[in-house]
């Protein structure tokens, strides 16, 4: 699905991610862990193509594509999925509003045809009711006067509605209390199947406690210094990042 | 000798205007009525003694009329053929009930479509009105001639000639929009008008005024556009204007109007047109808890430049005011918004508010906000603010991030940013052509 190798980046030329290799098979969940700093928002972003996040090294392919010559709007299309760390607000545009031209400009660039304002209606409510969301979120502006619970669910609302081949949820537990979290990692499982493949970058063990991970890796300094199991995440929530990394750097 | 210029006359009156006025139809007519004629009279010579405002005049510092001084205008241009089929039958995607027109700022009966508006609504011409010897408009524009103003609108006052005048009787309500299209044509010289319009809704009235000023050419003409209303007690009158002039066309149009006891204006301006536009809104809130709301929405480019100006007089208690600007600029366009609020002294219990947002789309694109609160009484809730910024970058990465093209992730923000003024257009019908010409005006860019 993904393949990462030898991926370094800078930002405002400070080297951030120095040789990160990564392989994602078809439908795996792997985690990301690592302490703040370690480069896990730089890789979500330049795997994203973010302004300001100069690639010097490296390839990433995605599907046989070459994915760090594409734009943002042609990785969605693609197949690929940012959920936010911190999603973004917009006044003045609905949520459904951005829903349908999110939706309609993937499919454009997929070769489907567009929905009407009829089908997207349908399509809409019944992924609202799979996630257990309100049609009144909809209405309302893109994140505008949005719980931190609810932000995070209409990240998972969208990749719903776009159904991407491989997503990267960038700290989504970040500001969620556990209820909250429980409901967005239900939402995300919900979402797990065979043809989709998940990266999930996460500070802490407990978001990995509700969606459970194929693979777990841990991001130092900018590469993965180990991986293994969900039990590898255990043992570090255990020994802590510091003495983790001290040994790692050993 | 030094070249001195005394602080009372801070800009020169071009002779040619002056010369223009005394071969014109305004000092040559011979049935105007006297009063009239010395009224006309003592203006011309109050604007040769004032001239054109310069930008060392307060009111006048962020816009310069120096290209119009320099332009060779034609004062009585001769009237042009337009017919019915030249003009958009349809414009803003809506097909008018009650139509009156104007070219060059003279009312073409033969264009309009004006229907029976009901029992004493009197929808018709200045020249009309002043031929008929009507009361009400007699004494509301000799009123008006008496008042003290800018230059322009004493240079208005002197070329009183035409324009539109509604009258809407007490207790009476117009529920079909008034629309009044004025056009402007080009000539060999660019064409002045000055169309002085008079609105007069009378007690317990209701009333909604569209305006579009669109232009049949690509060259320039000058329009300089005096609207007096007086809203009576208990008045409501909406009044929606469109300026999409000639990009060449300078456009400076003053509103001024008076509210009484517990009467409402709510007027809203979309601005797309002109090379040099002036919207200017003076308004003075005179009976107790009268109300106005002045909204704006404008997209410029280019170089053109767009100046909204409002004075707001709060002169009895318990009256409020909003105001809300919005301007989108691009390439090397200008924008101004300067507000000023006046609290008198014994006007209690007033609110008043303004607002004024830009975005700017290009390095090279400015906005000027001058904010200006005079209060003199001290239970009142005044605010004001002004931002000016480019498009969200962080809004924009996301947008594209769920698939949604660069160019039309801009214009979904650009839309978005002027819905606010725009969802605030009383009448509904308005919003989706207004907001289609924001995509369209979008849509013509050629960059990111």
């Amino acid at each position: 699905m993904i393949e990462i190798k030898n991926l370094h980046a800078a930002v405002d030329g400070m080297p951030i991610l120095k040789g990160l290799d990564l392989t994602i098979a078809s439908g795996e969940v792997h985690a990301i862990m690592g302490p703040n700093g370690a480069g896990k928002s730089t890789l979500s972003y330049v795997l994203s193509g973010r302004e300001g996040y100069q690639v010097t090294d490296g390839t990433v392919a995605f599907k046989g594509q070459n994915l760090l010559e594409l734009e943002p709007e042609q990785r969605a299309a693609a197949g690929l999925f940012l959920a936010f760390q911190y999603p973004v607000e917009i006044p003045g545009v609905t949520n459904m509003t951005f829903l349908k031209h999110a939706l309609n400009s993937v499919r454009i660039q997929r070769g489907a045809a567009e929905l009407d304002a009829m089908e997207f209606l349908k399509l809409v409510r019944a992924k609202t009711k799979e996630l257990g969301m309100s049609d009144d979120m909809l209405k309302r502006a893109v994140n505008i006067g949005f719980s931190g619970g609810e932000k995070k669910r209409n990240e998972i609302l969208q990749m719903a509605v776009l159904e991407p081949t491989f997503a990267v949820l960038d700290e989504t537990d970040s500001g969620l209390d556990i209820d909250a979290l429980k409901i967005v990692a239900e939402g995300v499982n919900a979402l797990r199947c065979r043809e989709r493949s998940m990266l999930v970058i996460t500070h802490y063990q407990r978001l990995l406690d509700y969606i459970v991970p194929d693979h777990v890796h841990v991001l130092a300094a900018g590469r993965i210094v180990t991986s293994g199991d969900k039990e590898l995440a255990l043992h570090l929530e255990e020994e802590g990042y510091a003495a983790f990394a001290e040994r790692a750097a050993a | 000798m030094p070249d001195l210029i005394p602080i009372s006359s801070p800009g020169a009156a071009p002779a040619d205007w002056l010369a223009g006025w005394r071969t014109g139809p305004a000092a040559t007519a011979s049935e105007t009525p006297e009063w009239l004629q010395s009224a006309r009279s003592a203006a011309a010579g109050n604007f040769e003694r004032m001239g054109l405002p310069s930008r060392r005049v307060e009111d006048w510092r962020y816009t310069s009329l120096a290209s119009l001084a320099e332009q060779n205008l034609d004062w009585s241009p001769p009237s042009v053929d337009v017919t019915r089929e030249s003009l958009p039958a349809l414009v803003f995607g809506r097909e008018a009930d009650c139509r009156l027109v104007l070219v060059n700022g003279e009312v073409r009966p033969n264009l309009s479509s004006i229907p029976n508006l009901g029992d004493g609504v009197v929808l018709t011409s200045l020249s009309n009105a002043l031929g008929e010897d009507d009361d009400r408009v007699l004494r509301f524009l000799r009123q008006r001639l008496a008042e003290d103003g800018s230059s322009l609108k004493i240079l208005n006052d002197s070329w009183l000639l035409d324009g539109y005048v509604l009258i809407v009787p007490d207790d009476t309500t117009i529920d079909m929009p008034i629309e009044i299209l004025s056009v402007g044509t080009g000539g060999v010289r660019p064409p002045a008008y000055q169309p002085r319009n008079l609105v007069i809704a009378g007690r317990r009235s209701h009333v909604t005024i569209v305006e579009y000023h669109i232009g049949l050419c690509i060259g320039s003409y000058f329009a300089n556009i005096v609207t007096d209303i007086d809203v009576g007690p208990e008045a409501i009158v909406r009044h929606c204007k469109v300026q999409d002039e000639s990009k060449e066309a300078i456009h400076l149009a003053l509103y001024s109007a008076r509210l009484d006891s517990s009467a409402q204006l709510d007027s809203f301006s979309f601005t797309l047109g002109s090379r040099i536009s002036r919207n200017e809104l003076r308004v003075r809130l005179e009976g107790l808890g009268a109300y106005c709301r002045l909204n704006g929405a404008y997209l410029v480019r280019e170089n053109q430049h767009c100046d909204h100006t409002s004075v707001v007089s709060h002169a009895s208690p318990e009256t409020s005011s909003d105001q809300l600007y919005k301007g989108v600029l691009d390439g090397q366009a200008s924008g101004v918004y300067q507000g000023k609020v006046v609290v008198h002294a014994d006007a209690q219990k007033v609110e008043a508010h303004q607002m004024s947002r830009a975005l700017l789309l290009s390095e090279t694109s400015e906005v000027s906000t001058k904010p200006e609160l005079k209060i003199h009484a001290d239970d009142v809730q005044c605010s004001h603010g002004a931002t000016a910024g480019e498009l969200d970058a962080e809004a924009l990465f996301y947008l594209r991030s769920r698939g949604i093209p660069e160019i039309r992730a801009r214009q979904l923000l650009v839309e978005a940013f002027l819905n606010e003024a725009i969802d605030a257009v009383a009448l509904a019908g308005m919003r989706l052509p207004l907001e289609q010409n924001v995509v369209r005006w979008m849509a013509e860019r050629s960059g990111p």
